[in-house]
């Protein structure tokens, strides 16, 4: 895979021991031994650091000395079935033209969360391709909305997001396969909100366009 | 027998130790202060960092979800530190000639990670979890302040038990709706107390049992 997945690693600040500060300097010590009659927090400096590694932690037990250990290639999440990542937007060996389950609200809103946090940076809400990234000098994607795009199969969608496409990176690793299907679920709730026909509202809705003009 | 002690020495004894009383009491209070301080809590302290990584420009300047590079924030115990490929999604194409970010650009060709310094730093016998605040509705500024304001990351608030402890006690004082978790400038349209107690009956918030020791000590 093209993009790396774990490269960073948190370290510890230098002076990790929050209570054993004021004692750094020598005048602080004698006073606060003297007042505290000894109560010193010796023994917190392990108890705060103990010989176990948090996520991101350095670790010497490692070559590469990261204690969270990259995804081995190849790996299928537990939960995950395997045809969805070995052939992405495949459905029984073929290339998925519809979404494999129903669309209701929970996905579409799913859908839109993950749309905005993810894509909206570059793609922006609409889904034109000029968010905020994109005002900053980013390359500039398509829009939803050409026409190719709106013949595309979800299979297309999904492919994209997996791999990357151009100077789109992969989201794989940020969406699950279930999260990129509510995405295209959304995406194509946003190519329909540009296309749709007076009479395929319904009536309530008819009635408040029609008031507005 | 002439007297041994002077008679003023009646006064002196009670100045020393009436005296000695106030100078304990009032090292004690010090000592307290100091323990409070952001000597020792570290607020607003701001740490070395490989890379000058800027909240604000990312934040306000762009509208950057946390959730873009703090990816496992709403289901782990952990928010998650960016990958160096996280940030080479973008600056794989903008600014690519940066001094700023040539740390960034030597991790991703070498394979060697970013050594970010943690600015918030819990010690080990502490169990801290960040999904169930977030799905509990307590937003990222109740905690971490304004991060979309901070042009270098800090941390705003103690982290001492007591701070825990003072929203763990009343929740509804803090809580809001788990829509506004990410938002940074949401303020309630209602009374936060009316609010904060409809949401804690709503999210089934314990409040009972929040003060427990075991429940951060475990
Ligand atoms: C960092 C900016 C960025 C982000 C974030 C981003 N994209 Fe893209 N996307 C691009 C660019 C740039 C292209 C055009 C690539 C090219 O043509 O070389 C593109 C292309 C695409 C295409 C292919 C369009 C075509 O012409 O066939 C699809 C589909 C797409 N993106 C979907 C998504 C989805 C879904 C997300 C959210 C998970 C997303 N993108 C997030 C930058 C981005
Ligand atoms: C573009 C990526 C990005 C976005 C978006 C982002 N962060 Fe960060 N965040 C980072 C990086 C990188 C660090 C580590 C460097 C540092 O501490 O400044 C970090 C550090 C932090 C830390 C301190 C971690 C520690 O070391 O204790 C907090 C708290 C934090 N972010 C909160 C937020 C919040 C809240 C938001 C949303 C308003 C947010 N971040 C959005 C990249 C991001
Ligand atoms: C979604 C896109 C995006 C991501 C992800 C991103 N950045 Fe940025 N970054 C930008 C943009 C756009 C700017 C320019 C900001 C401006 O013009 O206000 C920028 C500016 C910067 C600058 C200032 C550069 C200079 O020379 O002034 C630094 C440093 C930086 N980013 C570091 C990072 C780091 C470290 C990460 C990874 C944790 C990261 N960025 C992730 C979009 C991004
Ligand atoms: C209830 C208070 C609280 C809330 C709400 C909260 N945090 Fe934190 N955050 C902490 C504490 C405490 C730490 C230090 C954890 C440690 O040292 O183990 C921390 C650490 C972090 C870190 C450093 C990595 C880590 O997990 O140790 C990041 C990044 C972060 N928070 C981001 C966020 C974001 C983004 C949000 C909003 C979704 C958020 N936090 C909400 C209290 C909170
Ligand atoms: C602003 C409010 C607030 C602050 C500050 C806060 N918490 Fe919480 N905490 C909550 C709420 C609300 C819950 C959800 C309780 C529930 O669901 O019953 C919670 C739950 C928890 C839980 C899980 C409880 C369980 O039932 O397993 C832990 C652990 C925890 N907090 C630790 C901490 C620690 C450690 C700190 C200080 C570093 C802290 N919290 C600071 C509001 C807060
Ligand atoms: C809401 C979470 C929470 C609960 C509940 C809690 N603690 Fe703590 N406790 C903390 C945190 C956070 C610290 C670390 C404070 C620091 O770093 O300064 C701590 C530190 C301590 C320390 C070490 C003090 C020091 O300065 O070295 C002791 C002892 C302690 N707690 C005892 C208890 C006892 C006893 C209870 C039950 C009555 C309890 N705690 C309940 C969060 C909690």
């Amino acid at each position: 895979m093209k993009w790396n997945l774990k490269i960073v690693e948190l370290i510890r600040p230098v002076q990790r021991f929050k209570t054993l500060k004021p004692f750094k300097s020598f005048k602080a010590l004698a006073m606060l031994m003297l007042l505290a009659g000894g109560t010193t927090t010796g023994c917190r400096q392990q108890m705060a650091d103990q010989p176990h590694a948090r996520p991101l932690e350095p670790s010497g037990f490692f070559d590469d000395g990261m204690a969270s250990r990259p995804v081995p290639p190849g790996t299928v999440p537990r939960g995950e079935e395997p045809g969805e990542l070995l052939h992405p937007g495949k459905i029984a060996g073929k290339s998925a033209e519809q979404l494999p389950f129903a669309v209701t609200r929970e996905v579409l809103a799913r859908g839109q969360e993950r749309y905005e946090i993810y894509c909206a940076p570059c793609h922006d809400r609409l889904g034109t391709g000029q968010g905020m990234v994109v005002r900053r000098g980013f390359p500039r994607a398509h829009s939803f909305h050409d026409p190719r795009l709106l013949e595309a199969p979800a299979s297309h969608f999904f492919e994209v997001m997996t791999r990357g496409f151009g100077a789109m990176p992969s989201y794989a690793e940020a969406l699950p396969p279930a999260d990129r299907r509510a995405v295209i679920a959304y995406i194509r709730a946003l190519q329909l909100s540009r296309n749709v026909r007076l009479a395929d509202l319904p009536p309530e809705d008819q009635e408040k366009l029609r008031s507005i003009k | 027998m002439a007297q041994i002690f002077h008679p003023s020495t009646n006064t002196l004894s009670r100045v020393t130790i009436f005296g000695a009383l106030f100078l304990i009491i009032g090292l004690l209070w010090l000592l307290a202060q100091i323990n409070r301080s952001p000597y020792v809590t570290d607020v607003n302290v701001v740490r070395a960092q490989p890379v000058p990584f800027s909240h604000q420009h990312h934040v306000s300047g762009i509208g950057i979800d946390c959730r873009y590079c703090h990816k496992s924030v709403e289901n782990s115990s952990f928010a998650g530190i960016p990958s160096t490929s996280t940030c080479m999604n973008c600056h794989a194409h903008i600014w690519t000639n940066s001094e700023m970010l040539e740390p960034v650009r030597e991790s991703f060709r070498t394979g060697r990670p970013l050594r970010w310094t943690r600015v918030h730093d819990l010690p080990d016998f502490v169990y801290f979890n960040h999904s169930i605040h977030v799905q509990k509705g307590v937003g990222c500024v109740t905690c971490h302040g304004r991060v979309d304001l901070m042009p270098l990351m800090r941390q705003a608030e103690s982290l001492q038990m007591e701070w825990c402890l003072a929203c763990h006690r009343a929740p509804a004082r803090f809580v809001r709706p788990r829509e506004h978790v990410f938002q940074m400038d949401w303020v309630p349209s209602i009374d936060q107390q009316d609010l904060g107690e409809e949401l804690v009956r709503k999210y089934n918030i314990r409040v009972e049992q929040l003060t427990d020791c075991s429940i951060c000590h475990r």
